[in-house]
């Protein structure tokens, strides 16, 4: 069956059976292959998309229920690695393994779109549905209140935009 | 006194370099020597040629060898190199190997062992290519070699005043003669300028911005997608399965069984299924797929079985002694003597790295191509070829990043199976297996169980120890990783001393898991010694200053015919002292005023050539709910300590969260033959929620040359948690996981 998609901003009309997980359109229908497989049950935020700005694992998400919505994956998160959050997972040295980063970053990412100054607290419940096997936790927190002082630094200059909302 | 060559440290055959079947059971100083013992195959001559590229725009290309796992091997190695190059790291650029062991030498990830193998082999390549750029400038001026120096990418002829850079020499040097290490003199630490400064990931901006670097990743023209269901029940057999069903479904193309190989670790028999996309074959696999199994024999068995048949089996005479010091029972007698005894146990675990197995293959005209996320690429060429019955010369191997190896990769089984079921079907192919049938096809950490007694004499000095280890195996030989070495801690260091050994056959397949053996042994040990040190009413970390101040006894003498390259590392207790101390230092152990429901627990172990120990503070809330606050890990890895500062931090606090996952919640149970535990909800990792707010990890050089870090911070954290929470509990700890004892964490 036809369905249309906004993928990172560009349209598309994928034809895939219903209930087709959206992780699975994503990577091999349109060659998208940041947003990654870890469990397919929603336990390991490997696959975390942004749907209308909106932290989403997209294992579960049926493809008939992100027609028509705007979808960010990693991929379009900036146009060139430029996302506060790319810049501060780069400064941090974040990764190990750095499979389990592309979900980390998109559940942080819609975190500072909606709180730009995240408390501990406030991190602890929009990250806790991301397993990082390898353990870069400690780093992974860093890098989030990292991340809002650049976006701070950078509002001063011009507002960062939240991701197609 | 008997030992036994089959150690837990068995994980790394031989046969995972050179094709040939012996078990890598010890080595000694330095590692490279044991790898190029004769038993791993012919010698291979590294030439800088092979790692360098110098264009005459001076930009540099190193190679990077080893399978990249998350350790940033990718970028530790090239360090190497660049330093005794002296390029300009600005103008290096890392560019990931093949398989080419030929050119490249050994490619593994495993065992810490790149450190120690590599330190010498890569520095050496820098300094002949600085050599041979030298020779070039020297010749072009018409001086000396003797009288040129450099820095980083450029030759000088001081007396002269004149200078050339390596870009406009690398013409001319590729051509002059490779010198002999040996002639060349290293670089001075003190003169480094890349080893023990932070270097960036490679691979950083490909890893922020999505691109496809692992192996679930790869695409080809033309590729189909493949899902392997294997019998959940160990060793089961396929009888028939309804293949035109399947084939019926939308977007299959192939679904055929595949006979188990000759080596059913290697291939284990199952149905391929074959589609357009790899969720139509994981949907008919769910939803379509019948297939009738043979279970075979290890549907009887099942972990209750084994707990009561190592109960059992520990009533009765141990199969064999492991090493026997002094007279035990005499010392349990002794007047004043505090008696000891306790079971310990641990169960099996899965290794779950997040990306999970897979391999692309395709095969054309008799030669075959993979794209493979594997810890030993050589050792699943050398098992592939031979299931498909082709030359392993016709065979490439292109290294993808890897989604984790945790030791999981150390076996290719996957890489048999996508190279079978590319062959099948003519085109390129990506078999990807489901989280469930990673979990439940693993090569598990064996679960074992430990029954001891231990005394102290009236002075509170640890007198003796008994241990009688019930494990799998058979015929005296343990299963892999099951085993349990005469030498292990404390062995040697009391007096009178009684390792034993029973084993029970067991269908579950068995490997290594990121430092294999130690990752359980050192929570019985320590958590052992830290009874001990409470019966005596010592302090903890003090009675185990005293453990380690004893003289230790003699190593018993490696078996008749043992080859030099393979005796025992001899566990060096003023090493291990001096990590102790510092830890206790920089924890505050005994200093700190803490609050009545929090305690510091503190554990050390001997692993990979490293020397490691670690305090935990635990806070401990209503009795069973727990708060690890802060972890202090001092690590023991020779003379340079961290190469790669920020790399060796977060693994070494990647591998405290990871020993919090094995003390909280990873249990595999078998049941009726097969593992119970399917999915991340049955098998919890550690949270970003429940991880210390700090980790705090120092690395203490010594004059011991440089060790690898990938494992050995694990060991010590399980029992450092449990011996925290007796701390403040009174409550001792002797099997994990703890969540079955009634723990969570706060």
């Amino acid at each position: 069956m036809a369905y249309k998609l906004i993928v990172n901003g560009q349209p598309h009309t994928v034809d895939v059976p219903e209930g087709t997980p959206l992780l699975w359109v994503v990577r091999d229908v349109l060659g998208l292959h940041g947003t990654k497989y870890g469990c397919g049950m929603a336990l390991c935020g490997c696959c975390t998309v942004h749907i209308n700005g909106e932290a989403t694992r997209s294992c579960t998400t049926a493809i008939q229920n992100a027609a028509g919505k705007h979808i960010t994956t990693l991929e379009g998160l900036s146009e060139n690695g430029t996302h506060p959050i790319q810049i501060a997972w780069e400064e941090i040295d974040v990764p190990q393994c750095g499979y389990c980063q592309a979900g980390q970053m998109m559940s942080a990412s819609a975190l500072l779109a909606r709180n730009p100054h995240p408390t501990d607290a406030d991190i602890d419940a929009a990250m806790d549905g991301n397993i990082c096997r390898c353990g870069t936790y400690l780093r992974i927190r860093k890098a989030i209140h990292k991340a809002a002082e650049i976006a701070a630094k950078q509002q001063t200059k011009e507002p960062v935009a939240a991701a197609h909302s | 006194m008997e030992t036994t060559l089959v150690s837990r440290r068995s994980f790394l055959r031989a046969s995972v370099i050179a094709g040939g079947g012996m078990m890598l059971a010890y080595y000694v100083e330095p590692l490279e020597k044991v790898l190029a013992a004769p038993q791993f195959g012919p010698p291979v001559t590294l030439l800088p040629a092979s790692f360098i590229t110098i264009t005459p725009d001076g930009a540099i290309t190193l190679i990077a060898k080893n399978p990249e796992i998350g350790q940033n091997i990718k970028v530790m190695l090239p360090m190497l190199i660049a330093e005794e190059l002296d390029a300009d790291w600005k103008a290096v650029k890392i560019e990931q190997a093949d398989l080419i062991p030929a050119k490249y030498g050994a490619q593994i990830a495993g065992g810490s062992t790149a450190t120690p193998s590599n330190w010498v082999p890569m520095r050496q390549l820098g300094a002949q290519c600085r050599a041979m750029l030298i020779a070039a400038a020297a010749d072009n001026w018409g001086v000396p070699a003797s009288e040129c120096t450099t820095t980083p990418s450029r030759v000088h002829h001081e007396p002269s005043k004149r200078s050339a850079s390596y870009g406009q020499l690398s013409t001319k040097a590729a051509s002059m003669p490779v010198p002999d290490p040996k002639t060349l003199t290293m670089k001075d630490p003190k003169d480094y300028r890349i080893i023990g400064k932070n270097a960036a990931n490679p691979d950083i901006k490909k890893i922020v911005t999505g691109k496809p670097v692992f192996g679930i990743d790869f695409t080809a023209p033309g590729m189909l997608y493949a899902n392997y269901e294997k019998c959940p029940v160990f060793g089961g057999k396929v009888i028939s399965a309804n293949l035109d069903e399947v084939k019926a479904q939308p977007g299959i193309r192939h679904a055929f069984i595949v006979e188990p190989g000759p080596d059913p670790t290697a291939l284990a028999g199952g149905v391929a299924i074959v589609a357009d996309s790899w969720y139509q074959a994981r949907h008919a696999r769910d939803n379509v797929l019948k297939v009738v199994w043979d279970d075979g024999p290890t549907a009887a068995q099942g972990t209750d079985t084994y707990n009561a048949t190592a109960d059992d089996l520990a009533k009765k005479d141990p199969g064999q002694t492991l090493r026997k010091d002094g007279d035990v029972e005499t010392a349990f007698s002794a007047p004043g003597a505090k008696v000891v005894e306790a079971a310990y146990s641990y169960p099996f675990l899965s290794h779950v790295p997040l990306e999970p197995q897979n391999c692309s293959a395709s095969f054309k005209d008799g030669k075959l191509e993979l794209w493979a996320p594997s810890q030993t690429p050589a050792s699943g060429v050398a098992q592939t070829a031979k299931a498909l019955g082709i030359d392993q010369k016709d065979v490439t191997l292109h290294l993808t990043r890897i989604g984790g190896g945790f030791g999981r990769r150390l076996t290719n089984d996957y890489m048999v199976e996508a190279a079978s079921i590319a062959k099948q079907v003519g085109v390129p192919v990506k078999l990807l297996w489901t989280r469930e049938q990673d979990m439940a096809h693993d090569f598990y950490r064996p679960a074992g169980y430990h029954y001891l007694k231990g005394a102290v004499d009236s002075s509170g000095k640890l007198v003796a120890w008994r241990n009688h280890f019930v494990s799998f195996g058979e015929n005296n030989r343990f299963a892999q990783s099951a085993g349990l070495g005469g030498e292990e801690f404390p062995s040697r260091f009391i007096p009178n001393f009684s390792q034993l050994a029973s084993m029970m056959p067991s269908g579950v397949p068995m490997g290594a898991m990121r430092a294999p053996g130690s990752n359980a042994i050192a929570f019985v040990m320590q958590s052992f010694i830290d009874e001990l040190a409470h019966a005596a009413g010592k302090d903890p970390l003090q009675f185990r200053l005293d453990l380690l101040s004893n003289t230790p006894l003699p190593m018993a003498p490696p078996p008749p015919g043992t080859p030099v390259a393979f005796a025992p590392v001899a566990f060096d207790g003023p090493r291990m002292k001096a990590v102790l101390e510092t830890v206790g230092e920089r924890s505050g152990w005994g200093k700190t005023k803490l609050p009545k429901d929090t305690g510091m627990g503190v554990a050390f172990h001997f692993s990979h050539r490293g020397y490691f120990a670690e305090v935990a503070q635990v806070q401990v809330i209503k009795e069973t709910n727990l708060r690890v606050h802060k972890v202090w890990v001092v690590g023991d890895i020779g003379s340079v300590g961290a190469i790669n500062p920020t790399a060796a931090e977060n693994i070494s606090q990647g591998a405290v969260i990871e020993g919090m996952s094995h003390v909280m919640g990873y249990e595999i149970t078998i049941e009726k033959g097969r593992a119970t535990q399917s999915n991340f909800h049955q098998y919890p990792p550690l949270r970003l929620t429940q991880a210390p707010k700090e980790i705090d990890v120092y690395f203490l050089k010594s004059d011991n040359p440089p060790t690898g870090l990938g494992e050995p911070a694990l060991p010590p954290m399980p029992p450092a948690i449990t011996n925290a929470i007796f701390a403040v509990t009174g409550k001792r700890i002797r099997s994990l996981p703890i969540a079955n004892l009634g723990y969570s964490w706060a």
